[in-house]
């Protein structure tokens, strides 16, 4: 090679780099959870989506305190709450299901049952009206509850603090240990935490995560055994950041570490080995600076599937290395070469269109990383090589694999029942062959996932399943809506459609709401004179009820109720939860309870109550069964998915078709492929995975992968030295299943779901290939030399 | 004294109840009304530990506990259960009529301390809270019975209010 060729590609690949570099270090790096968050879902799903992500859900921190005695992780309990709770500047709030806190919460509905209780009307306080309502307190007191309500009824005699508690009937609560919440198991003392900062703000949860272990930390006389639990949104963003970028880092090195080894093994000379990383390099670099440009950012995991890059970029030079020291029949070799780039292409460019950020970004760092090391193997590496480079003579392994490769092919038949097997075992899973649900494709670790479900369940924060939401423009209408919609709510829970439902307004009415109840209640003057016709024939002493007379005088002219009153209750949080401040408006959610009668207990018919929202005119509410929609939006990409794949598929069987020019060859290449994805399937499916869109787009970068060694089988029909051929098959096969096979080992589902699919995925089309594409052996098993 | 009765031996004698069937009439005065409140039903008894109280006047109500677990039904309007372990206060109530019916003493001793007088047929058991939070809602509870048999439960709460309900056995099993 002319020193002139080699400075010319120096430079060209010193520019490439360089410009790569400027892009890469103005690139935003991101590791939130958005990027398995699809992209364009409906309204419905896009409401969801923004709380599960941004909305007060993802504002909260669930707490668990494990370890200890009960008494022990109640105290600790107690002292975690009221640290926390004083730091105003990072919790809006704090509960624990501390006896302080249900004191203040019994203190506001008694305090506020005059501007609170749903009855108070007009009718409510004649004589008639207070008689009735006296009448019911009266079988309240009698009732097997009464000593509940007997304290309260001098002051409250017709019972509005009941029925303002009443509406929250149905409402799962934690249960209680020692007098804090406790898991149901008993085993975990739990704390419900809402930070003020957004959960997407994962700098702030990290921030967040690390004071809540340092106050628990720094109780005094804390038991050593005891251990604080977390999960949520911004902690679970926090968590997976920080084993993504560990793994990431961990996965390259050891990736990195396997291919050193085993291409130093193979070529025996450190030169080669340099070059053989010279498009590795500049594609992993020019496929980050690609995704850059293209998506605004990169995602950290993006960086994760780099490594696998690594498995792929790497065979071109492996291949060039290899077969091309024979002699300048280079021709036949770039033609196969570039064909097994375009179906890489092919397969990856459906990526493209995925509504996942992820996929998205992986399709295209994966097409331009490609086509940048297949470049760069073409047209630097013959110019960069030095003259006097020799590769060791590869002849001997060379003949043991024509062997081993012969012996395969006489397996043809027992490989393809093989197949037939693993066709039947995938038919056999048909209807749970896939993972329905939306975490199955979160990078959240298996075990902080399960510490998530536990507390989630333990709190009842997982069962809001159904929920009538609308936006209004601003808090006063947004209150008032509710409340309209409420009446409308109610008149469904009498008809048994919804068993309950709970809103906002129940804590905070509105201020026309409040209004309306304060000119409800009769001056004093009517008060005393109704209230002494209403006990008559009753067993009531009206001189014991001076309370009742002057509370109710109270309400009449005081100051109504505002968020502030709220402060140091649990309808804090509720109306936090429920009244949603957003960027240009209020959004309000009203979870409903199923009725838990009738013939779908457990079901609510979201179209009957949109429908009684709607006639009631009430601009637009949306009503949302939350499940259904995580699984219709599961299934939704699920079908995207598997549409991509199969156009992927026909437009891969279309380029081969188009270059090998005859039907029969393109189905030896594509046989061992599909022979590879029943087998990977069928073992997935034995092991007991459900199989997620992410094992969808392994097979795919299996196929991509595994079509080059189907073509090169499929050449060497027409090459003498075919033993180097199927040696750097070999290697190339080997760096791909060690470097994919690594990815299988990562704590991150979605790395570890790719990584053991294509590992198994490509190392299965190797096999198949040899059995399937290549031509039939030589008949004393040797080939020629 | 030959006839002075023990407390395990009463409590012996309780715990060999079978299922229990009786009527009640209950009256409670309370210092806000009048009158006192009256109330009848009936009760069953199912050892070791399932109780239920249903009342038929003035107002259908049940309340059953069976277990950890109190479940109070107002036919027409609200249903809802408790965990007595999360209730201490209602658990109190609850156990000093079951575990005297169930002549569990200990179940009895975690929440009182126990007085007996009298004889076999005709005993009088006095119970006064061991917990503060209890003694704020309660001063005491005495359960009066002859033989296996309860025949009065009166309570005596913290304010001065008080409940006196009285059993008559209808049959037993």
């Amino acid at each position: 090679m002319m020193p002139g060729g080699r400075l010319r590609a120096l430079v060209i690949l010193l520019a490439i780099c360089l410009a790569c570099g400027f892009v890469i270090a103005r690139t935003r790096f991101v590791s939130d959870l958005s990027a398995f968050m699809p992209r364009s879902p409906t309204e419905r799903q896009r409401l969801l989506l923004e709380q599960f992500r941004d909305g007060v859900i993802a504002r909260l921190v669930m707490i668990g305190i494990e370890g200890g005695d009960a008494p022990e992780r109640a105290r600790l309990s107690r002292e975690l709450a009221a640290k926390l709770r004083s730091d105003r500047q990072q919790f809006v709030g704090v509960q624990n299901g501390d006896a302080a806190t249900a004191q203040r919460d019994r203190d506001y509905f008694l305090q506020n049952r005059y501007l609170l209780a749903p009855d108070i009307a007009p009718e409510h306080f004649t004589a008639e009206g207070l008689h009735a309502a006296l009448l019911e307190s009266l079988d309240r007191l009698s009732g097997d509850a009464g000593f509940l309500f007997k304290n309260i009824f001098p002051r409250d005699p017709t019972g509005e603090t009941v029925k303002v508690l009443e509406r929250f009937e149905g409402r799962s609560q934690p249960r209680s240990v020692e007098g804090v919440w406790a898991s149901p198991d008993g085993k975990l003392a739990l704390l419900l935490v809402q930070t003020r900062a957004a959960g997407s703000d994962i700098e702030a949860q990290s921030r967040v995560v690390s004071h809540i272990h340092q106050v628990f930390e720094a109780i005094e006389h804390r038991k050593t055994d005891t251990r604080l639990l977390m999960s949520g949104t911004g902690v679970l963003s926090v968590a997976s950041r920080s084993a993504i970028e560990g793994e990431i880092a961990r996965l390259a090195m050891a990736s990195l570490a396997l291919v050193t080894c085993l291409l130093l093994a193979v070529y025996r000379s450190p030169v080669l080995f340099l070059l053989g990383m010279v498009p590795v390099v500049l594609g992993a670099l020019v496929g980050i600076a690609a995704v850059s440009l293209g998506f605004g950012q990169v995602h950290s995991l993006t960086l994760g599937f780099g490594t696998t890059l690594i498995g792929e970029a790497v065979d071109y030079s492996i291949y060039f290395f290899i077969q091309c020291f024979g002699g300048p029949r280079s021709d036949r070799f770039w033609r196969t070469i570039a064909l097994g780039v375009a179906t890489s292409i092919a397969g990856y460019s459906v990526l493209l269109f995925s509504g996942f950020p992820s996929l998205a970004q992986l399709g295209l760092y994966s097409i331009s990383g490609l086509v940048a090391a297949a470049l760069a193997s073409r047209y630097l590496l013959p110019a960069l090589m030095p003259g006097r480079t020799r590769l060791r003579d590869l002849r001997r392994p060379g003949a043991v694999l024509e062997r081993l490769f012969n012996q395969a092919g006489r397996m043809r038949w027992g490989a393809l029942a093989v197949v037939l097997a693993a066709c039947a075992i995938i038919v056999a899973h048909s209807g749970r062959i896939w993972n329905r649900q939306l975490n199955a494709l979160s990078p959240v670790a298996h075990q902080d996932q399960r510490t998530d479900e536990r507390l989630r369940s333990g709190l009842g924060v997982s069962d809001m399943r159904y929920v009538a939401a609308f936006a209004a423009h601003d808090e006063p209408s947004a209150l008032e809506q509710a409340e309209r919609a409420g009446a409308v709510l109610q008149n469904l829970v009498d008809r048994s459609v919804i068993g309950g439902y709970t809103s906002p307004a129940f804590v905070l009415p509105s201020l026309a709401q409040q209004r309306s109840r304060q000119s409800a209640l009769p001056d004093p003057a009517a008060a005393r004179s109704r209230l002494n016709q209403a006990i008559v024939g009753l067993p009531i002493r009206v001189d014991r009820l001076s309370g009742f007379l002057s509370d109710l005088q109270a309400a009449r002219t005081r100051a109504p109720l505002t968020r502030a009153d709220l402060d140091g209750t649990s309808a804090e949080m509720l109306v936090d939860s429920l009244l949603v401040k957003r960027d240009h408006d209020f959004l309000v959610l009203l979870p409903l309870r199923t009725a838990g009668a009738g013939p779908p207990a457990d079901r609510i018919d979201v179209d009957e109550v949109g429908r009684a929202l709607g006639q009631a005119r009430l601009g637009e509410v949306r009503v949302v069964d939350i499940l259904e929609e995580t699984t219709s939006l599961f299934d939704s990409y699920l079908r995207e998915a598997l549409m991509l794949v199969a156009i992927g598929c026909v437009v891969i069987g279309g380029l081969l078709l188009a270059s090998l020019r005859s039907p029969l060859r393109t189905l030896r290449v594509a046989a061992p492929l599909a022979c590879s994805v029943a087998c990977v399937t069928a073992t997935l499916l034995l092991c007991g995975v459900q199989l997620t869109i992410l094992h969808l787009v392994g097979l795919l970068l299996a196929v991509a992968i595994g079509s080059n060694y189907a073509l090169f089988f499929d050449m060497d029909r027409a090459v003498e030295d075919r033993g180097q051929v199927q040696v750097s098959l070999v290697v190339a096969n080997l760096t791909a299943v060690s470097s994919f096979g690594l990815l299988g080992f990562s704590r991150v589902p979605v790395l570890s779901a790719i990584g053991t699919t294509v590992g198994l995925g490509t190392f299965l089309a190797l096999v198949f290939s040899a059995m399937l594409t290549r031509s039939r052996p030589y008949p004393d098993g040797a080939g020629p030399t | 004294m030959a006839d002075d009765l023990q407390l395990p031996d009463l409590m012996r004698t309780l715990s060999h109840n079978q299922q229990q069937e009786a009527t009640f009439v209950e009256k409670r005065y309370l210092s806000v009304l009048d009158k006192p409140l009256e109330s009848s039903g009936e009760l069953y008894f199912i050892p070791p530990n399932r109780l239920e109280k249903r009342t038929l006047k003035p107002k259908p109500e049940t309340l059953i506990v069976d277990g950890d677990v109190l479940i109070v039904d107002q036919s027409n309007r609200h249903r809802f259960t408790v965990s007595l372990q999360e209730r201490p206060d209602i658990s109190a109530f609850v156990e000093s009529i079951r575990g005297t019916l169930a002549g569990d003493q200990s179940a009895l001793e975690k929440f009182y301390s126990i007085e007996l007088s009298g004889s076999a047929d005709r005993w009088r058991l006095s119970l006064v809270p061991l917990r503060q939070e209890m003694m704020r809602i309660i001063s005491r509870i005495q359960i009066a019975g002859s033989q296996a048999d309860l025949t009065t439960i009166e309570f005596d709460f913290a304010d001065g209010d008080r409940s006196e309900m009285l059993v008559a056995k209808a049959r037993s099993r």
